[in-house]
């Protein structure tokens, strides 16, 4: 196969301008106060559809896997906050999961 | 109030720990479409955008050109582009010499755990969190690379529920905190389940269409109610 090195810097090119064009030319002008509430429900929008319906799949063979994985998430995630127990917690229980399951 | 290094570093160890098992599952998959251990190390190092990857992956393995695989990372990370624009309204007051590398680091998760952080984000800040991810995601896809045959089927799995896991984590606080917090994030993952089983929009697409009609109709709320406050 031949190189992949000019598809790998285009990649880059096409990935590295939209994340930067924003921070350049946003920054500290003034912003009106509708566009103010856009901008800070963005974290909000995101999370919810990166997470829904992803983490249903994330386990394709098995979808209930992740779903017990993420089922750990939340309840110690509420209970007792964190991030790194709930995420561990979550491959540890996806991979009980799937090995009960072979 | 600004961020101390430790609290740097604790912030960005769990991108750490979610980004690893992703990272090894990319190298694994990378060696299994035939592609040599350099171009591995610069997909992660230079493009450094998990989902857009594996995508890149699948189509070169289905024989697509560079010019297809490239407008389609284009459309994948074009979320980015307005997770920029919210983050910009907090990093202004930084010189533009720190944004030009800054701009880079800012993945999904790297954005997620910077928009809950409360304060000001000093660079030092943003900096180490987003070297926490970069490392996590470079190292990984290196050692899945070399290594990844040696993990157990089963384990390299279950390690894709890492990066939802940190997510969730990351939205559980908020969405205890406020309830308009928990309706805005479950609207957008239902809306954006109908947009996927639709499947009429290119992947990634999905997410943009989401952010932008449900962080409107959020930011309509908001308005409403702070002229409630005023009354």
């Amino acid at each position: 196969m031949k190189t992949l090195i000019p598809l790998i810097l285009g990649m880059a090119a096409v990935t590295y301008v939209p994340r930067l064009i924003p921070l350049l030319f946003i920054g500290n002008r003034k912003i009106p106060q509708r566009m103010d509430g856009f901008l800070k429900c963005i974290p909000l929008a995101a999370l919810g559809a990166l997470i829904i319906p992803g983490a249903f799949q994330a386990t394709p063979d098995l979808p209930a896997a992740a779903v017990a994985g993420m089922g750990f998430t939340i309840v110690y995630g509420l209970f007792r906050g964190g991030i790194i127990v709930p995420v561990l917690g979550s491959v540890a229980v996806t991979y009980c999961v799937l090995l009960a399951n072979i | 109030m600004k961020q101390k290094t430790g609290a740097s570093l604790k912030a960005g160890f769990p991108i750490f720990i979610g980004y690893v098992p992703a990272a090894v599952a990319f190298g694994i998959l990378a060696k299994g479409c035939d592609i040599t251990l350099l171009e591995c190390f610069l997909f992660s190092a230079v493009v450094f955008a998990g989902a857009s990857q594996f995508i890149a992956l699948n189509l070169l393995v289905t024989g697509m050109g560079p010019g297809g695989i490239v407008l389609t990372t284009l459309l994948v990370n074009f979320r980015h582009f307005l997770m920029s624009a919210s983050l910009s309204t907090r990093l202004g007051h930084l010189p533009k010499r720190y944004l030009f590398p800054m701009a880079f680091g800012i993945t999904d998760e790297v954005f997620s755990v910077l928009s809950f952080t409360k304060g000001e984000l000093s660079k030092t800040h943003v900096f180490l969190v987003e070297l926490c991810a970069y490392s996590a995601w470079v190292g990984g896809s290196v050692a899945g690379f070399i290594l990844g045959g040696f993990l157990p089927e089963i384990l390299s799995k279950s390690m894709g529920v890492a990066l939802y896991a940190l997510l969730l984590a990351i939205l559980l606080p908020e969405v205890k905190a406020s309830g308009r917090a928990l309706i805005l994030a479950i609207s957008s993952g239902v809306l954006n389940t109908w947009l996927v089983h639709l499947d009429i929009l290119p992947k990634g697409w999905t997410i943009i269409v989401c952010i932008l009609i449900v962080a409107s109709i959020g930011s309509f709320f908001m308005t409403w109610e702070k002229e409630e406050e005023l009354l």
